[in-house]
């Protein structure tokens, strides 16, 4: 029995009267590893937000593990885009970690909870850190942090918002690495609107810019990216100016 | 020289800066790392209408302004999801016509007018023992509140979105934090007055920030500071015939000034 991790149907999203999301259908299956890729402004944020229940569109059915997204929350894990706090807050690495093990009002964080944050800061090498003031980090230490909040409920479904954007060039490799090993436990959806870097990594592509223009393994997918970025193929997949597709 | 030690009216107002420096050291510390003192302004001069209308339906004025001001914190707080008026707007609203209001109560009010200057500017020196009664039961449901939902609280100030994601009421819960701030304002009003109330919220907390990075260790330095700070004001204003609420402020001012430049 496959259940499919996520299923929109026919969903429609607008925004002051203009379609942001014009009729979407695809599905993720549970170990599926895709990226959603797309120019700025295509609804890739959207979609997630709408995975994880904090939009709710306007026409169609989205299910997530076969329920309404508000109550798949305790199988999603979220590492959010941009992350704008006061450096200067008092909380520390562990303290964030944990906030990703809440249970609910009244309900105080258990012993199965510190190990689990424990964990998830092995799993991204933080754990050196984990006392330190959540300011006091480089930019790619703070994301790793944020990383192990969204892994740390052992989530059937990770969902990332374009995840590249503050980490360095010689720290993909690492973060590609980790995906690689979260990938035999969960569905992971990555949003980028970096096509190159991501999809010599993940299993499939869902191209986005407001409708779904192909949906499917990396392979096949170029006439796709050309329908959303207006480039001609040759540009995209025979490596002017960088290689997108595998060599073929 | 620690004669006046003896009378009563300085031991209450030494009672009453505790009981505020409680109420300062807890929610001011949400404040100050939320950033929402701006927010925490509008809602201690919108609470003026309370003022005014408690003397107009002739009731006790502090108890009329607890829910005036309630009412206000959680029209800010809910209008931006709501409306299309930013929170911004809505404070400039809220905090002139609050005001206004409790101006206007006051002059329909038959009889003459009451002395506002003790609400708006603050007079610790007449705080009478049923106003410490008010101000006890305020801190002891704020302390309650903050320790039942020192999770909650914690999450939505730092990350409102994840928290909203992993199950938290994130809305409601921030409303509630906005009502403490409320209720914490009314408990304020008598020290340093209306005017003068984000001073009090912000700067106790403001100064124990540059020297922890831990929430509770924030509260309770916080707290401490704030009873030291508050006393040694209103001592001086004592000995030096000044209003005592300015006096405060002076004295917490003067204070962040210094552990600002010995933090260099």
């Amino acid at each position: 029995m496959s259940m499919k991790a996520v299923e929109f149907n026919h969903v429609n999203m607008k925004y002051n009267e203009q379609y942001v999301l014009q009729d979407i259908n695809f599905s993720i299956k549970e170990k599926d590893f895709m990226a959603i890729i797309g120019p700025n402004g295509g609804g890739k944020s959207t979609i997630l937000k709408i995975i994880l229940g904090l939009l709710t569109p306007d026409d169609g059915e989205v299910k997530v593990f076969g329920r309404d997204p508000k109550h798949a929350r305790d199988l999603m894990g979220y590492l959010p885009q941009n992350l704008s706090f006061d450096p200067q807050f008092p909380i520390s690495v562990y303290e964030t970690v944990l906030t990703g093990r809440y249970h609910g009002l009244f309900k105080s964080y258990k012993q199965s909870d510190e190990e689990a944050v424990i964990q998830a800061l092995n799993d991204v090498e933080m754990q050196d850190f984990k006392d330190r003031q959540i300011g006091k980090l480089s930019g790619g230490q703070m994301q790793r942090v944020f990383i192990a909040r969204a892994i740390v409920r052992n989530p059937k479904l990770l969902l990332m918002d374009e995840p590249m954007a503050s980490i360095d060039p010689d720290m993909q490799s690492s973060f590609y690495k980790l995906m690689s090993q979260l990938k035999d436990e969960m569905a992971i959806v990555l949003v980028s609107h970096d096509v190159g870097a991501v999809s010599t990594h993940v299993d499939k592509i869902a191209c986005l810019n407001r409708e779904l223009f192909y949906h499917g393994p990396v392979e096949d997918s170029a006439r796709g990216l050309e329908e959303i970025y207006h480039c001609p193929i040759d540009l995209i997949s025979h490596g002017i100016p960088h290689r997108v597709l595998r060599e073929h | 020289m620690y004669d006046f030690l003896q009378y009563e009216f300085i031991q209450r107002a030494l009672i009453t800066a505790v009981l505020v420096s409680i109420v300062c050291g807890v929610v001011g510390s949400y404040v100050v790392i939320k950033r929402i003192v701006s927010l925490s302004g509008a809602i201690s001069h919108a609470a003026f209408g309370g003022v005014g209308l408690g003397y107009f339906l002739t009731v006790n004025p502090v108890l009329a302004a607890i829910p005036f001001s309630i009412a206000s914190a959680m029209a800010i707080g809910g209008v931006e999801k709501k409306v299309n008026i930013s929170a911004d707007t809505a404070m400039g609203i809220l905090w002139s016509v609050g005001m206004a209001l409790g101006v206007i109560f006051i002059n329909l009010t038959p009889g003459y007018a009451p002395d506002l200057f003790s609400y708006l500017f603050g007079d610790i020196l007449t705080v009478t023992n049923s106003d410490l009664l008010i101000m006890l039961t305020l801190d002891l449901i704020i302390i309650t509140t903050v320790y039942i939902f020192r999770r909650e609280f914690l999450a939505v100030s730092f990350d409102e979105e994840f928290s909203t994601v992993v199950g938290l009421p994130s809305l409601p819960i921030y409303m509630l934090l906005l009502a403490l701030i409320a209720l914490s304002v009314v408990v304020l009003m008598k020290v340093v007055g209306i005017i003068l109330l984000i001073a009090l919220f912000t700067i106790p907390a403001a100064i124990s920030k540059q020297y922890t990075h831990n929430l509770t260790k924030l509260m309770s330095l916080a707290t401490i500071i704030g009873i030291i700070l508050a006393s040694v004001g209103i001592i001086l204003s004592y000995i030096f015939n000044l209003a005592s609420g300015a006096t405060i402020v002076m004295v917490l001012a003067a204070a962040f000034l210094i552990s600002y430049y010995l933090k260099d």
